[in-house]
């Protein structure tokens, strides 16, 4: 599943990270790597981009982006 | 014994509370600058403890150190190439997987690196308990416990800092990141590869610059072959065959691969030091975050937020800017009576007092609106406000963050440019730059209220109303023009950090405010008096003006030149001419004035560019007063004012009269509208942007696309007007 499609309130493992070279490798510098757990904290207002917790902290990704983000064992 | 001088360098994650640490060890003795090439701010201070000079460089915040962005660009190469005696690296107790990364990657550069675990006190609060003497033994680092916000454990930090710098022993290269077996076998043929071909040439450890081939970083790629072309060629030949090799092998871009496992080895020690209470934090930040970003409330309130800079940077600014005025009014005037009449007094008056004046009576709007911008910094709001404009922004090839600059536009171009600053991306920010301008600034408005005014009447605010949207329009068109041509390549991603929301300092956000503003001072000062004292020589100049007897003869002469193209206005001349013989002395120095002006440089130059502005309706002294308004906007109405005899511009309806008279019709006013509303940025602006992309290049490609456009829109206005049939 595509981290894209989840709801508000979803949690998810990271399973594969793509896109572009740049974006992968910032993404991943974040700290967004495989394994690592996420959640959707909410949507923007014009539900672009959204809001994710992980290891503690909150990052924003466009739904564009979150869309070459592959998860797994949603809950 | 002489003092010895060490200089330490702060690295650190942004927000992790590096700048309040900066500012407790060094005070107030700052010193703000630019990293060289680049406008990343610099600051140093110094300090003298315990028989040491010490140099403290505040490092870029960044989250790694890998080349992307010019701050980490910036950061490597001081760490790299300045080699400070020791790296205080500010570990955020909150966020310390992340912190991490950056740690491992300053040790690899092997820096003698010390640890500020800071904040540990909220983190614990939040159930995160850190064992720092085991992150200490773990990485073979020291720990120092610190609380920015709180000035807590500044002098052990110092101490501790100091004792590494001193130590003889060198930094245990055993405690770093291992990475997979594959992938230190190609580490380690290709640092042995290395040596055997460049002996000490190179000055980094060759483990480091092997890990970095490994990740195809272009800038080390570059120094190799810099510094030795041929082996180095040799060398990026066997790099490029271990890389392809790995990614065979891991069916991944190694760079990824190495990422991962840097995580990896990070997963293993945060395991053995962090101990977790509670997994799903609630706390006060979030509850704001769930208000301010609402779904439904967070648009207003983030538009009555930028309202509310809005009215302190230009309402409350107001009354300082207009005391600022008269004192400079004052100078002014005092200087005049003061001294001797002549070309002296001429160049102190009106061209060094009036150009410095341009520029300081703009202070108070500066440093009210950097105080909003760094408490919207400060207090974490910045990040939400890109997130909420993100999409809208997007939409014109833009970040979320150029919204502000962009907005602010509106007001005042020189803060709106610098305002830019806040954006991380390079290509982001020379584009948010570049459309700047077509903002319609508070400066153009009394050009549009004279014209509008007096051409269209009641329509005046329709037109000037439907002036700004072009402008916004224009902008959006360039946008997205540059964004497919001039500054293509990949969007910057939108990984943001949200972080949490703190309470300002108000220490912290004066020293933010002071700090750019002193630079705003400082730089642009220098080029607006040089820009004014130009302008001022090029209308003051020749100063031979006919005296009044000759006035009329004169007159009758130009009017007989000029009858032939213009009836109109040499109507209005003569006419001018023989009003001004019979009435009082005011009358004719006003008309001294005038010819003084039209035969000056600049009055020549307007007759020069006459051709180019005819087929937009302008003639040569709509000309000049566009040319003279490089200065300031505002210029234009002033100048048109003298050059039509009306006074100084302040009997709007004087001039919108004399410009009927002189042949100017609603259509040609229209048009010079839209020429002032798209034309060359004004003196301050031009400036701030060859300030804020540090290039001349940018600065010129401004000047000439906005003239380009304006004089295409301007054309079309006219002409198109004419065949529509309007006039």
């Amino acid at each position: 599943m595509r981290l894209s499609e989840l709801k508000e309130g979803q949690t998810a493992t990271v399973v594969r990270v793509g896109g572009n070279g740049l974006l992968r490798r910032r993404i991943q510098e974040m700290g967004l790597v495989k394994g690592t757990d996420l959640y959707v904290e909410k949507y923007a207002p014009l539900k672009d981009p959204m809001e994710l917790v992980l290891k503690g902290f909150h990052i924003s990704l466009r739904v564009e982006e979150a869309a070459d983000i592959v998860v797994e064992n949603v809950r | 014994m002489p003092p010895q001088h060490l200089t330490i360098a702060l690295a650190g994650n942004p927000n992790s509370g590096k700048t309040s640490i900066f500012n407790n060890l060094t005070g107030t003795r700052q010193k703000v600058g630019n990293w060289p090439g680049v406008t990343v701010e610099k600051k140093e201070g110094h300090i003298t403890r315990s028989g040491h000079d010490l140099t403290i460089v505040d490092l870029p915040g960044t989250y790694s150190l890998t080349p992307f962005s010019i701050e980490e660009v910036v950061a490597r190469n001081f760490l790299l190439d300045e080699r400070p005696d020791v790296v205080i690296d500010i570990i955020d107790a909150s966020n310390l997987e992340r912190s991490l990364y950056l740690a491992t990657q300053i040790r690899e550069l092997d820096c003698k690196v010390l640890f500020a675990l800071n904040m540990a006190d909220m983190a614990r609060a939040r159930g995160t308990k850190i064992d720092g003497r085991k992150l200490s033994e773990l990485l073979d680092i020291p720990v120092v416990f610190t609380v920015g916000n709180r000035n807590e454990g500044m002098d052990e930090l110092l101490e501790q800092a100091i004792r590494l710098a001193e130590s003889t022993a060198p930094p245990d290269r055993t405690r770093r990141v291992k990475y997979s077996a594959d992938i230190e076998e190609a580490i380690g043929r290709l640092a042995f590869f290395m040596e055997s071909k460049i002996d000490g040439s190179l000055p980094y450890l060759p483990r480091w610059v092997a890990v970095k081939l490994l990740e195809d970083d272009a800038i080390v790629q570059e120094r190799l072959i810099a510094a030795a072309p041929d082996a180095g060629r040799q060398i990026l030949q066997a790099a490029q065959a271990l890389r392809k090799h790995l990614a065979d092998r891991f069916d991944e871009d190694p760079q990824i691969v190495m990422t991962d496992e840097r995580y990896g080895f990070i997963a293993g020690i945060v395991r053995e030091v962090q101990t977790s209470t509670t997994q799903q934090r609630v706390d006060i930040s979030r509850s704001i975050d769930l208000v301010l970003t609402h779904r439904l409330a967070g648009f207003p309130i983030f538009i009555f937020f930028i309202w509310a800079m809005f009215q302190l940077t230009f309402t409350l600014g107001e009354y300082p800017v207009k005391w600022i005025e008269a004192g400079v009014e004052l100078t002014s005037g005092a200087s005049a009576a003061l001294m001797p009449e002549g070309i002296l007094k001429s160049l102190v008056v009106d061209g060094i007092i009036a150009g410095v004046g341009s520029v300081i009576v703009f202070m108070p709007n500066i440093l009210i609106l950097f105080f909003c911008i760094a408490l919207f910094e400060d207090t974490g709001y910045m990040a939400r406000s890109a997130f909420l404009m993100d999409k809208i922004m997007h939409l014109i090839g833009l970040h979320g963050k150029s919204f502000i600059p962009m907005l602010m536009g509106f007001g005042c171009n020189v803060p709106a440019i610098m305002a830019a600053r806040t954006l991380e991306s390079e290509k982001d920010r020379i584009l948010t730059i570049l459309i700047t301008p077509f903002m319609s600034c508070s400066a153009k408005l009394p050009v549009y209220v004279v014209l509008a005014g007096a051409f269209f009447g009641a329509r005046a605010g329709t037109v000037i109303f439907g002036l700004y949207l072009l402008g916004i329009a224009l902008s959006i068109l360039t946008g997205r023009l540059f964004r497919s041509t001039l500054l293509k390549g990949a969007d910057a991603p939108f990984v943001m950090e949200l972080p949490p929301y703190r309470m300002p300092m108000a220490k912290s956000l004066l020293i933010h405010m002071w700090d750019r503003s002193q630079l705003f001072l400082r730089k642009m000062g220098k080029v607006i008096l040089l820009g004014s004292v130009i302008i001022w020589a090029l209308s003051s100049f020749p100063r031979e003006v006919p005296i009044p007897g000759e006035e009329a003869a004169w007159s009758r002469q130009t009017a007989a030149a000029a009858g032939a193209g213009n009836p109109a206005a040499a109507v209005a001349q003569t006419k001018g001419a023989e009003d001004g013989s019979a009435e009082t002395a005011d009358e004719i120095r006003r008309m001294q004035k005038t010819k003084q002006t039209e035969n000056s440089y600049i009055g020549r130059l307007g007759r020069f560019v006459e051709p180019l502005f005819a087929p937009l309706g302008i003639d040569w002294r709509g000309g000049v007063s566009l040319i003279s308004g490089f200065v300031a906007k505002e210029i234009v109405v002033s100048t048109m004012g003298v050059l039509h005899a009306t006074g100084n511009g302040e009997e709007e309806d004087a001039l919108g009269n004399a410009l009927a008279a002189s042949g100017m019709t609603a259509l040609s006013a229209l048009s010079m509208m839209v020429f002032v509303l798209l034309y060359l940025p004004c003196l301050a602006t031009t400036a701030a942007i060859r300030r804020e992309t540090g290039s001349y290049r940018w600065m010129f490609f401004s000047i000439g696309y906005s003239t380009t456009v304006a004089w295409v829109a301007a054309f079309l206005v006219f002409q198109g007007g004419r065949l529509l049939g309007f006039s």
